[in-house]
């Protein structure tokens, strides 16, 4: 607890927000499926970091465990994700996702 | 005694729902005993309630909870036990078991048998509400789930188109009358503030005769009697009702349903006396329906359809005897009429029975001596409803008569008549069905059977109600005391006008009448016998030659023909244009502008589904970012 206190949570707040926003660009200007996924994980991870550092500064457990929760969360999450990329690569031979635009009206 | 009260119509409701809930699944044995049991429970606590009524005859409410509690208005669900509602109960519910009895036989190959009883128990629970209801509004629920009841049952057999239809034609038709019994409830609660009998009653009593508004109150309820108890000019559904079930006749066609018009009528005697145009309005359609229904029933030749018209002319002498304030009158002739006229339709059930479905008195003869019970019961009701004495149809025409003849010569005049037609058209009933050859088919000879046991003895039973049922009512001229009229005396007692015993008619005159119709009743029936047994006539086709009379008369007078022109034609025609103009060039055309304009923004929305997965996440970000601004702002 004495090394949270050493550093103030304005900080932890500004960092997340940089990772977070990086990850909302990296979502909207990607075309790779692949790093699109990274950026959605990078999203979640500064969500993570943001609730651990919350749950450090009003002393509350319950935050942290949390964290764990959603890691398994976003764990599953990956693995689907990555076996829908697997599987859009095996039929179109490319991770491109403007290559996916045979959904429409 | 209160629970006893409820219990009398709760156990055909109960019987109703058990029978309805399973009737596909319950073994016949179970329903045969269910669907008669129930009302033979209600008949005897209604005979526990009548003794006890005997021993200390208070009129009694019974409030069972409160219903109704809207501003000024409050209702109770209240029972009245008096004499005249425990003489309805013991009607609907002695006939009542016996028909139900009788049709464990009459009904026992049909298909929808567990349903006939549900709709038979549900029937009888409607009506016993609506003759031990204590106000207006209990009545009017039994008075049109009677109407349910009949509609359903007349259509039983629903895979008749024209069943179906004379089912549709039986409640359309009541339903006029409802509106008028319904408008009639509404001006008696503007007027007196309460649709309780009592209270009602109370605050009438000191009116003046002849004040607009009980005309109107009168009359209007007289609508409803009209529709429900098939007076002119609405009684053309109870003829083509007879399309039901021959026990549903009995019970629903003659004994009961029928005759709740004049129930109201009589239990409403303070409001009615109160009114003597709406007693000339009701003497005028009661006399035409007696004579007119009568002459009809001459030249019928279905079985059933004779016995419905003479009910419709039997209800007009009831009503009669109740224009001129002879309620107890009406009321033993709604009695006596309820035991004859169901003995008459479950004898004629039992003959149709023995010839499979054969209804046509001219292709019948000679029954006499294959179906012996039958033919005695017949015999019975017949001269019991001919006024032939000591039967019961003698005693209570002949007060009808006398009432009359007190009222009018003319009046009486007329009814004597109608007697006279009675007398002829159930002997030619008679004869053309028990006498002389049999002329239906070889096939149907060989059939021919006396009904079992479980229909017959129902038959002998009604046969002595029929012949004794006479004796609760013997006028003084016969050294009686007339046992209803003083039972039922507490009733009418607040009537103004109510002329028991006869005051301006001579024992001497009174016997003379009474010598005249039996005379002229017996020369008729003499007269039948010889023309329909020893001629051999009466049962020609339908092409031979006839004068315009007789035609116009066989025809029923044209007048369905005339209804279908004067009121369904111009109803369908203006149904038609409504329907091109308002429903489809308005109503529709609006409805499907909505659904145009639904089908139009939707084809030009589906265009932002471009498909580009960018796009999207580029539109559900911007969502998410405009939703935080608007929360700020907000």
């Amino acid at each position: 607890m004495t090394t949270m206190t050493a550093i103030p949570i304005d900080y932890y707040l500004i960092f997340c927000s940089i990772l977070f926003c990086t990850g909302v660009i990296g979502v909207l200007i990607k075309r790779n499926a692949l790093v699109i996924l990274m950026s959605i994980e990078l999203m979640i991870n500064s969500i993570n970091l943001l609730l651990a550092a919350f749950a450090a500064y009003t002393n509350d457990p319950a935050g942290q465990i949390f964290v764990f929760f959603i890691m398994v969360v976003a764990a599953a999450e990956v693995a689907i994700g990555l076996a829908i990329i697997v599987l859009i690569y095996r039929t179109t031979h490319s991770i491109d996702i403007h290559v996916l635009n045979k959904l429409k009206w | 005694m209160k629970i006893l009260i409820t219990l009398i119509p709760l156990f055909p409701l109960f019987g109703f729902l058990f029978l309805g809930a399973g009737f596909r699944s319950l073994p016949r044995r179970i329903v045969s005993v269910t669907g008669p049991g129930t009302i033979l429970a209600s008949f005897l606590l209604t005979l526990i309630l009548f003794f006890d009524f005997q021993r200390n005859g208070i009129p009694q409410i019974h409030l069972i909870f409160n219903w109704l509690t809207v501003g000024p208005l409050a209702i109770g669900f209240e029972f009245l036990t008096d004499p005249l509602s425990l003489l309805m109960m013991l009607i609907v519910t002695g006939v009542g078991f016996l028909i139900h009895w009788y049709s464990v036989g009459y009904m026992k190959d049909d298909p929808g048998y567990n349903r006939f009883f549900a709709h038979m128990n549900l029937f009888v629970f409607f009506m016993l509400l609506l003759v031990m209801g204590a106000n207006y509004l209990i009545m009017f629920i039994g008075w049109e789930g009677v109407g349910l009841c009949s509609y359903l049952l007349i259509g039983f057999w629903f895979r008749n188109q024209d069943y179906n239809n004379a089912a549709k034609k039986a409640f359309i038709m009541n339903r006029i009358g409802d509106l008028g019994f319904l408008l009639g409830m509404f001006l008696l609660f503007t007027t007196f503030g309460s649709l309780n009998f009592r209270e009602i009653f109370e605050k009438a009593t000191p009116m003046e005769a002849g004040e607009p508004v009980m005309v109107a109150i009168t009359l209007l309820l007289f609508i409803g009697a009209v529709g429900k108890s098939a007076q002119i000019p609405l009684y053309t559904w109870l003829p083509d009702a007879m399309a039901g079930p021959t026990p549903v006749s009995a019970l629903i066609h003659a004994a009961t349903m029928v005759t709740a018009g004049v129930y109201m009528v009589a239990r409403s005697n303070i409001l009615y006396v109160l009114s003597p145009v709406t007693q000339i309005v009701m003497g005028s359609v009661a006399l035409a329906t007696a004579i007119f229904a009568a002459s009809i029933a001459l030249f019928q030749n279905d079985i059933k359809k004779i016995l419905a018209y003479s009910t419709i002319s039997q209800l007009g002498y009831m009503f009669a005897a109740l224009s001129v304030g002879a309620f107890t009158g009406a009321m033993f002739h709604l009695t006596t009429h309820a035991f004859f006229k169901a003995l008459l339709f479950l004898g004629a059930g039992s003959v149709i029975h023995a010839l499979g479905g054969e209804q046509d008195i001219r292709k019948m003869g000679g029954l006499r001596k294959n179906m012996p019970a039958t033919w005695w019961t017949f015999l019975i009701a017949t001269l019991a409803i001919s006024g032939i004495p000591p039967l019961s149809g003698f005693f209570s025409k002949d007060e009808i008569l006398i009432h009359a003849l007190d009222h009018s010569a003319w009046m009486w005049f007329i009814l004597f008549i109608g007697a006279l037609m009675t007398a002829f058209y159930m002997f030619r009933l008679l004869w053309l069905t028990f006498f002389g050859a049999f002329r239906g088919t070889d096939d149907q000879r060989h059939h021919l059977h006396e009904s079992p046991g479980v229909m017959t003895v129902p038959l002998i039973l009604l046969a002595i109600l029929t012949a004794f049922g006479g004796f609760m009512n013997i006028p003084g001229i016969f050294g009686g005391n007339s046992l209803l009229a003083q039972f039922l005396a507490p009733v009418f007692a607040g009537s103004k006008y109510h002329p028991m015993p006869v005051t301006g008619i001579s024992h001497a005159t009174e016997w003379m009448i009474m010598g005249i119709t039996l005379v002229a009743v017996i020369a008729v029936i003499a007269w039948s016998y010889h023309h329909f047994v020893k001629r051999e006539k009466g049962f020609l086709p339908d092409q031979v030659h006839r004068n315009f009379l007789v035609n116009l008369i066989s025809q029923k007078y044209y007048v369905d023909e005339l209804y279908e022109l004067i009121i369904v034609k111009p109803l369908l025609w203006l149904s038609t244009i409504l329907h091109r103009i308002i429903e489809v060039g308005f109503i529709d055309r609006i409805v499907n502008s909505f659904g145009n304009l639904v089908i139009r923004t939707g084809n030009t929305l589906r265009f932002i589904q471009t498909g580009n997965v960018g796009f999207y996440m580029f539109i559900m970000i911007l969502g998410i970012i405009l939703m935080l601004f608007l929360n700020i702002l907000i």
